[in-house]
């Protein structure tokens, strides 16, 4: 056993252990060391997937001195390394991104009370990332949930402790169909570590027994993870949670808290059950027709809203939409697509995010749509970053969103009975994006009258202003052109850990 | 041949009391215990009306309810469809289970080589004569490792919420503190004399109790979340009974952070070493010692401990924060 393989235990490791020492600290060291944790874990996860390829094979690893169905274990493939490097990459720019909101929304005595939370949520998603074993994930999405809610709430005021509310109500509903999902299977399978459900459940399905409960086990657990991630019907807690917290917690929650959930799915799906009796089961139906749903109602709310902030929110529902309409396409490419849709969207949408509030803030801290007229003008790189987030979603080639709506559409013309549904709805719901996003990258490039300028005393921010911010925004764009331009070497691994998952 | 005692020396014994006290001559609780009669809970009407008020507006405000279709549609249906959601899940529930395996019969699928692992050689592998301990604290100790972490965040988002950091900065200056007394204690007698004699014996009992179930939950019954439990239960009956002026000599909130990274970090550090070395098959050198003994099963007494102070800061700051919002 080589030392390398130890690291996705470490980060693990890592990051679990500086949630309580961070409580203990004071809410500057606290930030120092969760900017480093996300940094070395970041840099683990690099080696990580540099020794996976290079092996070309995965691995498990033994958390303890028992071998797997007794003991816990887990397992690093390509695509577990590659989400991982894509996580802590994109919540250090969001934290970084949202240093100065921090500072100034959260009270001083509870800034600590942060970063124990942001700490143990990466702890959870590498869990979620990494984990062989159902009942695991289960306790990693418990952690993933309540930290989920102090990030909410953290930034208290009266909008965001109901956000709060909602956010736990319609997550612990989520959790409690996921643990009746894995109870179900257990009593079926009588395993807890996933190749050996997986053994089982494909036995039981060649011989047709327990066909029901199987299908209700399917069932609840998708459903639950569906209603964590807010998939369209269920996404009434996400505009206040996304549109109130504090920056980073709305860049972070948008980008990555979601997309774990998802994870943990499509390895519910390979993993666990078998992608072929998923596809029989017609689960992924309901997913499709809902993940349709949501990506045209959620532009269609996403167009009414007049607060920016809430806007792209909104704009969420309908990008997990596509996520979703991706597993129901039920073919591999259109997972595939979906896989790197997560990365692209997680990439997008917490630069919208920190773009949005560099806007904001030459406007008079107003999220209203109405203040932000040359707000482009006052503050120049974020309205460059607006623009090009916005370009990304709308899927104009070059930018990350591009390729995945071209995967998408790939992926359709594979799946006989849904290409027409699919590429309608694509069509639709680009138009729709460009509309909302468009409107606003007009809005914040219209010049501002100078009465009005001198009437409202906006400010004006010049990148030297606020370096952390300026760099944090950069990066961000790189990325997203990145993604964009270089989209074929991460295709390419996203198929790769795809069949290594199966 | 009895002596004769003198009256002033019979008024002295326990006995003379009894008889006062059959007689109804004297009560012994009088001028003893504050007996304040609990305060009626009243509003004023002015307030009630505010209230309501306030209620109407954040109606309007944020949900905008008069021009908000959605909301009133949402409102109408609201009721209808959330009966009707549970009505079909517990239906499809029911039909989901009627169909799983009968329950204890010994074909099941649950009763496979894993259960038998545990419960055959679980002694031998672990030393822990308790077969669950064995299983949760060194068969799946990274679950439970998580699970530990979800109570320390639990407590963790309640500080957030509930903690007020704000009085307790009006608290250096003026005035703040008997306020802060007097809210605390504003439906319950002080220093209530029943209440008190009851969790003076109670409360050592309980203390040691806890303790027994942790130290002992790798022989029988117990380990660290039920002795913990019990411990954090004693804390609060013994806040109750003399209030937070006596608690906040041994247990404040530094107490509560260095407590909680301590046992956390210990069983972090411990586990990581049994989790290193398992996985690159390396021996950990620590011994099981004789099933049966106190220090035996390696490091499970260990981790008993920890999740045993966890618990049990994790129930005390709850009561605490929930009761005051502050320590």
């Amino acid at each position: 056993m080589q030392f390398v393989q130890n690291f996705p235990f470490f980060s693990i490791i890592l990051s679990l252990f500086s949630g309580p020492l961070s409580s203990i600290l004071g809410g500057k060291k606290a930030k120092w060391v969760n900017i480093a944790v996300i940094s070395i874990v970041g840099c683990l996860s690099v080696a990580v997937l540099a020794f996976v390829l290079s092996t070309g094979e995965e691995y498990v690893y033994m958390m303890g001195h028992f071998p797997a169905p007794w003991g816990n274990e887990i397992r690093v493939g390509i695509l577990e390394a590659l989400m991982a490097v894509f996580f802590c990459l994109i919540m250090l720019l969001s934290m970084l991104g949202g240093e100065k909101e921090r500072e100034q929304e959260i009270e001083e005595s509870k800034q600590n009370l942060y970063y124990v939370m942001v700490d143990l949520l990466l702890c959870s998603l590498l869990a979620l990332i990494y984990t062989n074993d159902i009942f695991t994930a289960y306790v990693f999405v418990e952690i993933n949930t309540i930290s989920a809610c102090g990030l909410i709430m953290i930034r208290q005021n009266g909008r965001t402790i109901e956000a709060a509310t909602r956010y736990m109500i319609m997550s612990l509903l989520g959790s409690g169909l996921l643990l009746l999902g894995i109870c179900f299977l257990y009593d079926l399978t009588g395993h807890l570590l996933m190749s050996n459900i997986q053994e089982k459940v494909r036995e039981l399905y060649e011989t047709g027994g327990y066909h029901i409960p199987l299908i209700v086990a399917l069932g609840l657990m998708s459903v639950g993870l569906a209603i964590k991630s807010a998939l369209f019907p269920f996404h009434s807690w996400l505009p206040d949670a996304y549109g109130y917290s504090t920056l980073s917690s709305a860049a972070i929650l948008s980008s990555l808290v979601s997309k774990g959930y998802i994870f943990l799915l499509v390895k519910i799906f390979y993993r666990v059950i078998g992608f072929d009796i998923v596809r029989d089961s017609r689960v992924v139906d309901v997913l499709f027709v809902f993940g349709i749903a949501g990506m045209i109602m959620g532009s269609l709310s996403a167009i009414r809203e007049n607060n920016i902030r809430r806007m792209i929110a909104y704009s969420s529902v309908a990008q997990i939409g596509y996520i979703y309409m991706g597993f129901g396409l039920e073919t591999t490419a259109g997972v595939i697509a979906s896989l790197y849709h997560i990365i692209s969207h997680a990439a997008t949408k917490s630069l919208l995010f920190v773009a949005a509030s560099g806007i904001t803030d030459v406007s008079g801290d107003s999220t209203s749509f109405f203040d932000l007229t040359g707000a482009g003008y006052r503050n120049k790189l974020a309205g460059v970053a607006f623009t090009v987030g916005s370009l990304s979603m709308v899927g104009v080639p070059m930018f990350a969103g591009f390729i995945s709506k071209l995967l998408f559409a790939q992926a359709a013309v594979e799946s006989v009975n849904k290409i027409l549904p699919t590429l309608i709805a694509l069509a639709i719901s680009t138009i729709l994006n460009a509309v909302y996003f468009m409107k606003t990258v007009i809005r914040i490039y219209t010049p501002e009258k100078r009465k009005v300028l001198k009437q409202k005393q906006y400010t004006t921010v010049k990148m030297k202003d606020q370096p952390v911010k300026s760099a944090a925004l950069i990066c961000f764009i790189a990325l997203n052109l990145f993604l964009g331009l270089f989209s074929e070497p991460i295709i390419e691994l996203i198929q790769a850990g795809l069949e290594m998952f199966a | 041949m009895s002596k004769k005692v003198p009256q002033e020396e019979y008024e002295k014994t326990l006995s003379w009391r009894l008889r006062q006290w059959l007689d109804g001559t004297k009560d012994p609780f009088l001028d003893n215990v504050e007996m304040k009669p609990q305060k009626k809970f009243s509003e004023e009407k002015e307030l009630v009306v505010k209230r309501e008020k306030e209620k109407e507006r954040i109606r309007e405000r944020v949900y905008d309810v008069r021009h908000n279709a959605q909301m009133r549609y949402f409102n109408k249906f609201y009721k209808v469809f959330s009966v009707l959601f549970c009505l079909v899940l517990v239906f499809l529930l029911l039909v989901a289970v009627s169909y799983l395996p009968t329950f204890g019969n010994p074909e099941n699928p649950v009763n496979n080589e894993v259960a038998a692992r545990y419960i055959e050689s679980g002694l031998e592998e672990t030393g822990a004569v308790n077969i669950v301990t064995g299983m949760i604290l060194d068969y799946r100790a990274f679950d439970t490792l998580g699970e530990s972490h979800v109570l320390f965040i639990a407590t963790c988002t309640v500080l957030i919420l509930l903690r007020n950091d704000s009085k307790k900065k009006k608290k250096d200056g003026e005035g703040g503190e008997t306020d802060d007394l007097e809210n605390d204690r504003l439906h319950e007698p002080k220093n209530d004399v029943i209440l008190q004699t009851v969790a003076r014996i109670l409360v050592p009992f309980i203390f040691i109790f806890g303790i027994y179930v942790i130290l002992c939950g790798h022989l029988g019954p117990g380990g660290g979340f039920s002795g913990g439990a019990v411990i954090g239960a004693g804390l609060i009956l013994y806040l109750n009974a003399f209030g937070f002026a006596k608690t906040e000599r041994f247990f404040t909130e530094k107490t509560y952070k260095k407590l909680s990274f301590g046992a956390l970090a210990c069983y972090c550090l411990a586990k990581s070493y049994s989790f290193y070395t398992g996985a690159n098959h390396l021996e950990s050198g620590i011994p099981l010692g004789t099933p049966g003994a106190i220090l035996s099963s390696g490091l499970i007494l260990l981790l008993n401990i920890c999740v045993g102070l966890v618990v049990a800061g994790t129930m005390y700051t709850f009561y605490v924060m929930f009761r005051k919002g502050a320590y």
